[in-house]
């Protein structure tokens, strides 16, 4: 955990260091570019790379009644047979998180009152569910926001969204509640991993350098707006200029350090994305429990690399068990005086 | 087998979670923590590679000289072949969602028992040769290398999943551990690693057409015992027709239902069943088996197994398949049987019921129905005289078995027949049913007498439940759909809800079933008494001698 939050902080400071030091175009236009560059790349790669991979079998996990008789109700959405049904599920995995919500804790007691002995106890615990969608969902609102930066004249929808994140009115800048939400959220994601010893148990570097490093980027997000204040006219003429491929180095040098700090990590993390567990964010679209439909008793699933058909045949149980199956009265293919012959 | 400790010592003795990473924790193969190894003429019989005596307690587990190679090719060879593979090595999130929804690790408290790190053990592998950050940062990305007590390490864990999918249902990418674990022992296989529970009734599949190894003329005799028991219950001594050509149904149902107890009495209530219908139907002594003990070893030879029940339906010329209440079988049937083995013969048609006339539209290609599905659809048209008072004296509730849970979706179908054939229905806690449901503890191939404690361990959160319910409203009998269940739960209930009795779904069918020409019942198909029969009409004895 410590090591992947130095990690983090060595790539601030690097960045801090290097745009002071006059590398701004470096850290302001080479790296973003690079990054967004191998973001795009790799996530195609990483996608290819999956579905070079048939999917052999229809192993849809059924969440609920299959499809079967008129007086029988189908879930059809946890358990879907048609296209319809599992663009449905699909929809709802995505969009709200429809497995997670399920979860439970469980709490084995040796004694359990009322069960005169041991028992288990199911508790609700939606907290994951809760804070990985509003981690989810600010993460992208702030994503959206940031298009004010990249379009001009800004569009209506980017107005609005502010708009209606700020509705609470507080601040001057106005306080965004998805940037503060954004950040209790990771804090929560992090807070488990390092307080749950299960958590802490499965945790690996490659779980918590992508949790600090969103951390760091709404840090030094929310620090840019709020408290160093960084002239943001200067940095849309900047991010306009590079997005037309002539950057302007004059705005570039007149830029807090911070801003560089903070478009590292964010070139850090697309450049991280594709060669980590964060490629669910796409690899969840090709998950064959999840995307395919309960019918295969229905429509016939293939498989490219099926094997040949290769058995113990009748024909050879009837040569290894005739004599007792005639005993038995069992009707034959071939009586035993003739298959002699 | 070591004497069991009690319910409450052995949730006591679940040691706590320890802060050592668990890439510096060995599996200890103490007696009762693993099933035994394969014997090496099995394994010789059905061409597996690298058959050898082993032990998995000694140090050296006769790994062929080249086994690190053979292991990353058959790696690189399933990823592959699966997306699915792929997919769960790269996209887990290690959330923990996973982790307290499995039986094993609630049972055991040992962090690799975690669906994550179950998997985790095999991604560690991927990442060293897969994945760009592991070559270039090794352990500090989670990756490592092959050794010896990683091969230990996966085998002790791949066979403490039961493959019952409870996980992904949980997961938010539906990382699928049955899947990860199918291809760990898979995997185990190339290198000659495998079980006897499991191989011992794969070679006898493959060779004598069911997995207890009953030849022809045996399961011909135990039928028709099975048919005089049914005689002495009933009065009525019900076909027993076997490789009959050009009958509409081939039934298949699992072999374990012909020979133990109490699955036998769910064959019997088939039998029943079938002559009150007077269902045109055959059972066969080649295709015996509908479980397939292949799918626990490797997607070949599931598909071997698998493919005697189209070859006989074409050669019996059948119109479709019925298929008896079990497990595993049923995920078979629905994901995998008809990619194996079809498409379906030419002179198998859609199932239609000819009872009710229903087209089973969900069986379409497959052609293959479930007898709850069956079932429910003739309770549905008044087919079936039942008489569910017969069932009074029991207080029952319903274990949804893994496979059809969360493989087929079949969870009101067998439900709709209890209630109808039972006055007294009681759900488990909603957690642990329907497609919650938490698995015997045992499925798989893992219903090995060897590892009884084990079992005991999984099976808590089933045992639990049903606790719960005996406890609360005085539930004393538990039906379910699976040969497998009827074999592990009855030591299940005993240890965690002494009392309880378990039995499939056609036994109590057929003792509420109202047969034609029947004599008055005064036992149930286990031959015990009805209570409050005899003291009522006396008379009603002398039918059933």
């Amino acid at each position: 955990m410590f090591i992947s939050l130095l990690l983090v902080l060595l790539i601030g400071a690097i960045a801090w260091a290097g745009s002071t030091a006059g590398f701004s175009s470096l850290f302001g236009v080479a790296l973003p570019c690079a990054a967004v560059a191998v973001f795009i790349g790799g996530m195609i790669w990483r996608m290819v790379y999956w579905a070079r991979s048939p999917v052999p079998f229809c192993i849809p996990t059924t969440g609920g009644q299959e499809q079967s008789l008129d007086f029988i109700r189908q879930e059809k959405f946890d358990c879907p047979s048609t296209q319809g049904g599992v663009i449905v599920r699909m929809f709802l995995e995505i969009c709200l998180f429809r497995s997670l919500f399920r979860n439970t804790s469980a709490d084995v007691r040796a004694d359990m009152p009322g069960n005169n002995g041991p028992g288990t106890i199911y508790y609700s615990s939606k907290w994951l569910w809760c804070f990985a969608l509003l981690f989810h969902y600010c993460f992208l609102l702030v994503f959206l926001r940031h298009f004010r930066f990249f379009m001009e004249p800004v569009p209506c929808w980017v107005t609005w969204l502010e708009t209606v994140d700020g509705i609470m009115q507080v601040g001057t800048p106005r306080f965004f509640m998805t940037g503060g939400i954004l950040l209790a959220a990771l804090l929560f994601l992090l807070g488990r991993r390092v307080f749950n010893q299960r958590l802490r148990c499965i945790s690996l570097l490659n779980d918590y350098f992508p949790l600090w490093l969103l951390i760091g980027i709404v840090c030094t997000g929310i620090c840019l707006r709020y408290f160093d204040k960084t002239e943001i006219a200067l940095v849309k003429v900047f991010i306009m200029s590079v997005t037309q491929f002539s950057p302007d180095s004059d705005a570039a040098k007149n830029i807090a350090p911070l801003f560089f700090v903070h478009l590292t990590l964010v070139s850090t993390l697309l450049a991280y994305f594709p060669f980590s567990k964060l490629t669910h964010m796409l690899g969840v679209f090709f998950s064959p429990t999840r995307n395919l439909a309960n019918n295969s008793r229905r429509v016939r699933h293939i498989n490219p690399w099926n094997p040949p058909k290769q058995f113990f045949t009748y024909a050879e149980y009837e040569d290894t068990y005739r004599d007792a199956m005639a005993e038995a009265g069992l009707p034959l293919e071939k009586a035993p005086d003739k298959a002699a012959e | 087998m070591a004497k069991l400790p009690t319910p409450q010592e052995l949730i006591a003795s679940r040691p706590p979670l320890s802060g050592e990473s668990w890439l510096d924790v060995k599996p200890e193969f103490a007696p009762g923590s693993f099933c035994y190894p394969a014997k090496k003429e099995t394994m010789e019989l059905l061409h597996m590679p690298n058959p050898h005596e082993w032990d998995p307690t000694a140090d050296d587990w006769g790994l062929p000289e080249n086994w690190e190679q053979v292991l990353c090719d058959a790696f690189a060879d399933r990823l592959e072949k699966h997306r699915s593979l792929k997919l769960f090595m790269d996209i887990c999130v290690r959330c923990g969602a996973c982790a307290d929804k499995c039986h094993f690790f609630l049972g055991t408290n040992d962090p690799k028992n975690m669906p994550v790190l179950r998997a985790e053990l095999l991604r560690s592998l991927y990442r060293r040769d897969h994945t760009m950050l592991g070559k270039i940062l090794g352990k500090a990305a989670g990756a490592r290398g092959w050794d010896t007590s990683v091969v230990k390490e996966l085998f002790y864990y791949a066979y403490q999943c039961t493959e019952c999918r409870r996980c992904s249902l949980f997961c938010p990418y539906g990382i699928d551990t049955a899947e990860i674990t199918m291809i760990v022992r898979e995997l185990l296989h190339e290198v000659g690693l495998g079980t006897h529970w499991i191989m011992d009734p794969v070679k006898n599949c493959s060779f004598t057409g069911n997995h207890l190894g009953i030849q022809p003329h045996s399961f011909v005799e135990i039928v028709e015992m099975l048919a005089d028991d049914c005689e002495t219950v009933t009065g009525i001594r019900p076909k027993t027709p076997f490789n009959k050509k050009n009958a509409e149904i081939l039934f298949i149902t699992p072999s374990g239902d012909v020979f133990a107890d109490p699955g036998i009495y769910t064959f019997m209530g088939y039998l029943l069943l079938f002559h009150e219908l007077d269902l045109d139907y055959t059972l066969s002594t080649y295709a015996s088996e509908g479980g397939n003990f292949g799918s626990f070893t490797s997607f070949n030879m599931a598909k071997k197994l698998n493919a005697k029940m189209y070859a006989e339906a074409e050669r019996l010329n059948v119109k479709w398949i019925l298929g008896g209440e079990c497990g595993h079988m049923w995920r078979v049937i629905n994901q995998y049987m008809d990619t194996y083995n079809g498409p379906a013969p030419a002179n198998m048609i859609p199932p239609v019921s000819p009872i009710t006339g229903t087209a089973f539209a969900n069986a379409a290609s497959t052609k293959m129905v479930h007898i709850a599905e069956f079932t429910a659809d003739l309770i549905h048209h008044n087919k079936l005289n039942l008489d569910p008072s017969r069932n009074d004296h029991i207080i029952t509730t319903f274990h949804d078995s893994c496979n059809p849970a969360r493989g087929l979706g079949m969870l009101d179908e067998p439900r709709y027949v209890l209630k109808a054939v039972c006055n007294n229905f009681v759900e488990m806690p909603e957690n642990t049913i329907r497609e919650q449901t938490f698995c015997c503890g045992a499925g798989s191939g893992l219903n090995t007498e060897e590892i009884m404690e084990l079992r005991m361990r999984a099976g808590m959160p089933r045992g639990n439940a049903l606790r719960y319910v005996q406890q609360k409203f005085g539930v004393n009998h538990m039906a379910c759909v699976c040969a497998i269940d009827r074999a592990t739960l009855p030591p299940l209930a005993n240890y965690w809800a002494p009392g309880v009795t378990v039995s499939g779904l056609h036994e109590l069918v057929a003792n509420a079933l109202v047969m034609e020409g029947e004599q008055k019942r005064t036992m149930d198909l286990r031959q015990e008494d009805l209570p409050g029969i005899e003291e009522d009409e006396p008379a009603a004895q002398e039918g059933g001698e």
